[in-house]
C-alpha cells in the first residue's frame, strides 16, 4: 500500500469529518430555521466530501476496509485532523469563528489541490471547492453580522477568535506524508498558504470591527493524532454504532 | 358590512370552495376559516419543527456514513418542510415569531408522537416507516385542500415524506435481514412505535371536534377512523414483509370488511401526552425554547448589521 498516499488522503478527510460531525450536532438547534438549515447543508457537503476520500483511501489501502471503518473503527491517536475543528460549539460565535477560521483555509488549499498530479484528488478538490466557496461566503457574512452587530455580538465574536486563534497556525505545519506528496506533485505545499490566509482573515476581522490576535502562541498536534480532550468524547458519539455492533452492516 | 352582506359573502365562498376553486391569500374569507387555517397550518409547521429534535438524536451516532448523510438529509428536510409551512401561515395575517410564541408558551400544539423517545437506531427505521407513513396518509389529502398556498406546500411536502418513508422502511428492511440483535432492535422498535403511530391519526370519530367543518372546507377529507384503517391495512402487509410481527393481539383479518380488525387504543395514554405529560414533552420544549433564548443575540446582531448596512447606504446615495 501507498502509506504516505494514504496517509495524505486521511489528513484531509480527517478535517471534513470531525467538522461535519460538528456541524451535524447542531441541527434543530440553531438561531433560527434559516440558520439551521444552512448548518445541516455545511455538514452535508463536508460528509459527502468525507466519503469521496475514504472511498479512494479503502481503494489505495488495497484490502478490505471500508469507508466506515476508516470513519468509525480507528483508534483516537489515528485521526490525524487539524486540532481547530473539533473544538467545540460554546456559542454561535465558536460554530462561525471555528467555520470561517477553517473555510478560509480549506478554499486556498482546494484551489491548489486541484493542480495535483492525482486526478481523483484534483477531481474531488475541484467538486469540493464549489461547496466550500459558499461555506466561506456563509461563514464570513455571519463574522461581518456579529462582529459589526451589537455590543454583546461583538463581545462574543471577539471572545470566539481570541480563542480559536491559537489553532490556526497548525493548518499551516506539514507532516511526513504531506513533504513526500509535495514533492511527487500530488500534495499542497500548505507552507506556502499562510501569507495569504492571514492577509484574508485580517481583511474581515478588520471590516467587521474586531481586533486581529496578536498572540503568538500557538497549539500543535491533531496531524500527529494528539488532540485536545474534546475528541474523545466526539469520536465516542461518532464510533457508538460500530463499536456496540460490530461487523454489522445497516 | 352588515350581516347580510357577510351572509352574501359567506354563500360565494362556500360555493367557490364546492366548485374547487383555490382560496388564495388576498381573497375575502370567514373569520373563521382564517383562525382554523392558522391554527392547523401552525400545527403542522410546529410538527415539522419540533420533529427534528427526535431525528437529530441519531445524527451524531449513526453507524455509517451512508446512513448519515440520509439522515441529515432528512431533517434538514423537515426544517424545509417547517419554513414553507411558517411562510404559508404568514400570509394569513400572523408573523412567524407570534407563531413561535404560541409554541414557546404551550399555547400551539404539535404532533403528540414526537414526545416518544428515540432510544436506539432502529427508531430512525420505525418513524420514517411507521410515522411518516402514517402522516402521509394524513397529509395526500390536502394536496388538494381548498387554501391555495397550503395546497402548495403540501404537494411538495408529500413528495419528500414519501421518499423519507421508503428510506425508514429500507432501514427496517436492512435491520430485519441483519443479525439476530438487529431484527431484535427493529421488533422492539415497532413495539415501541406502533400505538403512538395509530393514536397520530387523531381521536375517534366520536370525540373528534373540528372535523365537519374541516370537511367542508377541504381541510379533511376522510375521518380520522378512515385513516386509520387505511393506514393499518396498508402497513400490517409491509410487517410481514419484514418478518415483523405488530404488537397487537386482536389483529385480524375481517373477510367481510376487507380489512383488518385491531385491538383498543389506549386513548388515556394519548391524552396524557396530548395534555404536556409524555415521555418527552417537557425535553422537547426545554430544547425548542434554549435554542430559542440561545439565539436571540445572534438574531440581534443581524437585525443591528442589516440596519447599519442599510444606513450606510443611504449615506453613499446622499
Amino acid at each position: 500500500m501507498k502509506q504516505n498516499l494514504y496517509n495524505y488522503i486521511l489528513g484531509i478527510a480527517d478535517n471534513s469529518l470531525i467538522l461535519g460531525q460538528r456541524m451535524g450536532a447542531l441541527t434543530g438547534h440553531g438561531p433560527s430555521l434559516e440558520t439551521d438549515i444552512a448548518c445541516t447543508n455545511i455538514s452535508l457537503d463536508l460528509f459527502g466530501q468525507v466519503r469521496s476520500y475514504y472511498q479512494y483511501a479503502a481503494k489505495v489501502a488495497g484490502d478490505k476496509r471500508t469507508e466506515d471503518d476508516i470513519a468509525m473503527l480507528r483508534h483516537e491517536r489515528e485521526y490525524l485532523n487539524v486540532l481547530l475543528v473539533e473544538q467545540p460549539d460554546t456559542d454561535f460565535a465558536y460554530t462561525m469563528g471555528r467555520q470561517f477560521l477553517f473555510d478560509v483555509y480549506h478554499f486556498l488549499f482546494l484551489t491548489e489541490l486541484q493542480k495535483s498530479k492525482d486526478l481523483t484528488l484534483s477531481a474531488i478538490a475541484t467538486k469540493s471547492l464549489k461547496e466550500v466557496s459558499y461555506h466561506q461566503r456563509f461563514s464570513t457574512d455571519w463574522i461581518k453580522r456579529l462582529g459589526d452587530g451589537t455590543e454583546e455580538s461583538n463581545k462574543r465574536m471577539q471572545t470566539a477568535i481570541d480563542d480559536l486563534w491559537t489553532y490556526t497556525d497548525e493548518l499551516f505545519h506539514q507532516t511526513d506524508a504531506d513533504k513526500e506528496m509535495v514533492a511527487e506533485g500530488i500534495g499542497v505545499d500548505v507552507t506556502t498558504l499562510k501569507e495569504a490566509y492571514y492577509q484574508k482573515v485580517a481583511d474581515v476581522l478588520q471590516e467587521s470591527t474586531l481586533t486581529i490576535p496578536e498572540s503568538k502562541y500557538f497549539q500543535k498536534g491533531g496531524k500527529q493524532g494528539i488532540h485536545t480532550e474534546h475528541m474523545g468524547y466526539l469520536l465516542a458519539e461518532l464510533q457508538y454504532m460500530q463499536r456496540a455492533y460490530p461487523n454489522m452492516e445497516w | 358590512m352588515s350581516e347580510e352582506q357577510i351572509k352574501y359573502l359567506e354563500k360565494q365562498f362556500e360555493e367557490r370552495i364546492a366548485r374547487d376553486e383555490k382560496i388564495e391569500p388576498k381573497d375575502w374569507m370567514p373569520e373563521k376559516y382564517r383562525k382554523t387555517h392558522i391554527r392547523q397550518i401552525s400545527q403542522h409547521a410546529h410538527s415539522e419543527v419540533v420533529g427534528m429534535l427526535p431525528e437529530g438524536n441519531w445524527i451524531t451516532r449513526a453507524p455509517s456514513l451512508r446512513r448519515k448523510v440520509a439522515l441529515l438529509a432528512k431533517v434538514q428536510d423537515e426544517a424545509g418542510h417547517g419554513l414553507y409551512l411558517y411562510s404559508a401561515c404568514e400570509t394569513l395575517g400572523i408573523s412567524r415569531d407570534e407563531l413561535y410564541e404560541q409554541l414557546h408558551s404551550g399555547k400551539a400544539k404539535y404532533s403528540s408522537i414526537f414526545n416518544y423517545p428515540t432510544i436506539t437506531w432502529a427508531d430512525m427505521g420505525a418513524i420514517g416507516w411507521l410515522v411518516d407513513g402514517a402522516a402521509i396518509i394524513n397529509q395526500v389529502p390536502l394536496c388538494n385542500t381548498s387554501f391555495g398556498p397550503y395546497a402548495r406546500a403540501m404537494v411538495r411536502v408529500c413528495k419528500e415524506e414519501s421518499f423519507h418513508q421508503r428510506q425508514g422502511y429500507e432501514i427496517m428492511l436492512k435491520l430485519s435481514n441483519g443479525t439476530p440483535e438487529q431484527k431484535d432492535m427493529a421488533q422492539d422498535a415497532l413495539n415501541r412505535w406502533w400505538w403512538p403511530s395509530l393514536m397520530m391519526l387523531g381521536p375517534t370519530d366520536a370525540e373528534s371536534v373540528h372535523t365537519e367543518q374541516s370537511m367542508k372546507w377541504k381541510l379533511k377529507r376522510k375521518s380520522n377512523d378512515d385513516l386509520r384503517q387505511q393506514f393499518i391495512d396498508q402497513t400490517v402487509p409491509q410487517a410481514d414483509i419484514l418478518g415483523l410481527s405488530i404488537p397487537d393481539p386482536d389483529l385480524k383479518w375481517n373477510e367481510e370488511k376487507g380489512s383488518y380488525d385491531f385491538g383498543e387504543i389506549d386513548w388515556d395514554e394519548f391524552w396524557q401526552v396530548v395534555k404536556g405529560h409524555g415521555p418527552m414533552n417537557k425535553e422537547r420544549m426545554k430544547a425548542r425554547v434554549g435554542a430559542w433564548e440561545r439565539g436571540e443575540w445572534v438574531r440581534d446582531a443581524a437585525m443591528a448589521y442589516a440596519e447599519k448596512q442599510q444606513e450606510r447606504k443611504e449615506k453613499q446615495v446622499v
